[in-house]
């Protein structure tokens, strides 16, 4: 009976690193809503909520409360079962891409060595853009489900979007899996940290560019928001939804916009490396506080693409569909291309 | 034909590919909004901070008594045939003995009714009155539900009595005890 024996300790430390996790990108994505709210109001000269509690810090539970507390309304001609699935699809799917980031180095507790990644499996990106290509499935079947024009335009509109854009997306990817030569995410991390400790966007600023504007493309953030293009679609995708099936929608995408964070930090900025070109072994600090200083390191270039996206999104206007398809195809897809005929020419040429 | 010189010729070139790729352009927007982010924010925060109101701002109706306490108002009615708005009615009564400690004259108003709705603050009635017994204040009406509720008896508009309630008296007058 040698598969029957289970690991308990290793199931109970992957259920508390995933919970942890799951709980830290839900409130992380109730407090972005907050920070969205802030920072766009800085940006445009107002002060932003500030009623509830010190600072307005209690607005995103007030937000919370107020959509559980809506009433649910599901259209007569509706497919129900779509219905509840398009939501329910979006949250999972945004939630599942947060299994194979590595967070952090290993934690040492009571003897043991605990990897602060909960999946490290071999083809870790290729998890991530499998499942958040996935994500397009809780636009499209909302939309769909909903029986209603405007929201399946915007739902064709999010799924061609997203489609294009990951194809732009992967190719800017390529260069990067050229020169770490594994899909590994905790492979590519390591391969930023080792050596000269040199993160990868300095190699590949056009790849951190294209997949920095992909990345917004498919979190649906502006410029990009045509599936939810509120004065042209009434709303988009989740006209339809309300209380808190419209809350998961919402909730999806900025965990979404939080997990994107996570991996642009991971794939060109160092993943929880603290500086560049620094050993931080030399620093003569204890094993577990290099572990948790790195993690901190993570969310904080986590929270500053955070802010790029916010500040972008209270910036540029949205395109126009056709400039969107010209931008994605015309320009993105053949500048991927040439990155990563250039990234290979080079790669061949210094291993010669 | 051209009616003036500030009209601006519209380029229509088409964008050269640099221009397309938009990212000069919004690394230049993005700036922009950056820069606002360090701007002095021009909110007050209203319950907590309050503007001051102009010397001679026209709020709500006070009906003025005298040193003693007695009511000013003689219900004449210059004030409601001055008022452009026609938001005054009274009705007048003449003073009983033994109420000599109520009213200044032999005639007052037993009723005296502003419709806030209908004024328009323009304070003629202030400049009608004889008798000094109506005046603006420094605040303004505050919301309510029902219409009934903007209609301002004289009991709503009296000054506190001076002598009885002094503070709530030179509260009342507020800028305007300078004036008289």
């Amino acid at each position: 009976m040698y598969l029957l024996v289970i690991d308990w300790i290793f199931l109970l430390e992957k259920f508390i690193l995933v919970g942890f996790i799951v709980t830290l990108s839900l409130i992380i994505a109730m407090y972005t809503t907050y920070a969205e709210r802030k920072v766009a109001a800085w940006l445009q000269d107002r002060r932003g909520p500030n009623r509830a509690g010190p600072f307005g810090i209690l607005q995103p539970l007030a937000d919370g409360g107020k959509l559980f507390f809506k009433e649910e309304i599901i259209p007569l001609a509706s497919s129900k079962f779509l219905f509840i699935l398009g939501p329910s699809l979006a949250m999972i799917t945004a939630l599942l891409t947060s299994a194979v980031i590595p967070w952090g180095g290993t934690l040492h507790i009571f003897g043991k060595d605990v990897s602060l990644q909960i999946a490290d499996i071999n083809i870790g990106i290729l998890y991530i853009f499998g499942v958040v290509s996935l994500g397009v499935y809780g636009i499209m079947i909302g939309g769909w489900a909903s029986n209603n024009k405007f929201s399946l335009i915007a739902a064709i509109r999010g799924a061609s979007q997203m489609i294009s854009y990951e194809l732009a997306m992967g190719l800017s990817l390529l260069a990067v899996l050229m020169l770490t030569g594994t899909l590994q995410m905790s492979g590519i991390v390591g391969n930023q940290i080792q050596g000269s400790n040199v993160w990868h966007v300095i190699y590949q600023p056009i790849g951190f560019f294209i997949f920095f504007v992909c990345a917004l493309a498919e979190c649906n953030r502006t410029p990009f928001d045509l599936p939810e293009a509120e004065n042209e679609l009434n709303f988009g995708y989740h006209q339809e939804y309300s209380s808190m099936k419209l809350g998961f929608y919402l909730f999806a995408e900025y965990i979404n916009m939080f997990i994107s964070s996570a991996v642009m930090a991971t794939l060109f900025f160092g993943g929880y490396d603290i500086l560049p070109f620094v050993d931080e072994t030399k620093w003569g600090l204890s094993g577990n506080m290099l572990t948790i200083l790195g993690f901190c390191a993570l969310m904080a270039k986590t929270f500053f693409f955070l802010f790029v996206f916010i500040w972008i999104r209270w910036t540029i206007p949205r395109f126009r569909y056709d400039q969107l398809m010209n931008l994605g195809w015309k320009k993105l897809i053949p500048l991927a291309l040439a990155n990563m005929i250039i990234t290979a020419a080079v790669v061949l040429w210094l291993n010669k | 034909m051209q009616l003036t010189n500030r009209s601006i010729e519209v380029s229509r070139k088409p964008l050269t590919w640099l221009e397309k790729l938009y990212v000069w352009n919004i690394i230049k927007g993005m700036a922009i909004t950056f820069s606002h982010l360090f701007k002095k924010r021009p909110t007050i925060n209203y319950p907590e901070q309050k503007r001051p109101f102009s010397k001679i701002f026209r709020g709500l109706h006070v009906l003025n008594r005298d040193a003693e306490g007695r009511e000013n108002c003689t219900a004449c009615g210059l004030c409601a045939v001055a008022c452009p708005a026609e938001a005054i009615t009274m009705e007048a009564a003449e003073r009983l003995p033994g109420e000599e400690n109520l009213y200044r004259e032999e005639k007052y108003a037993a009723k005296y009714e502003i419709n806030m709705l209908r004024c328009i603050f323009c304070g003629l009635c202030e400049e009608a009155c004889p008798k000094d017994a109506i005046y603006l204040s420094q605040t303004f009406a505050p919301a309510n539900y029902a219409r009934k509720g903007f209609i301002y008896k004289k009991e709503d508009m009296l000054i506190p009595h001076p002598i009885n309630e002094p503070e709530a008296y030179q509260k009342a007058l507020g800028e305007k005890s300078v004036k008289n």
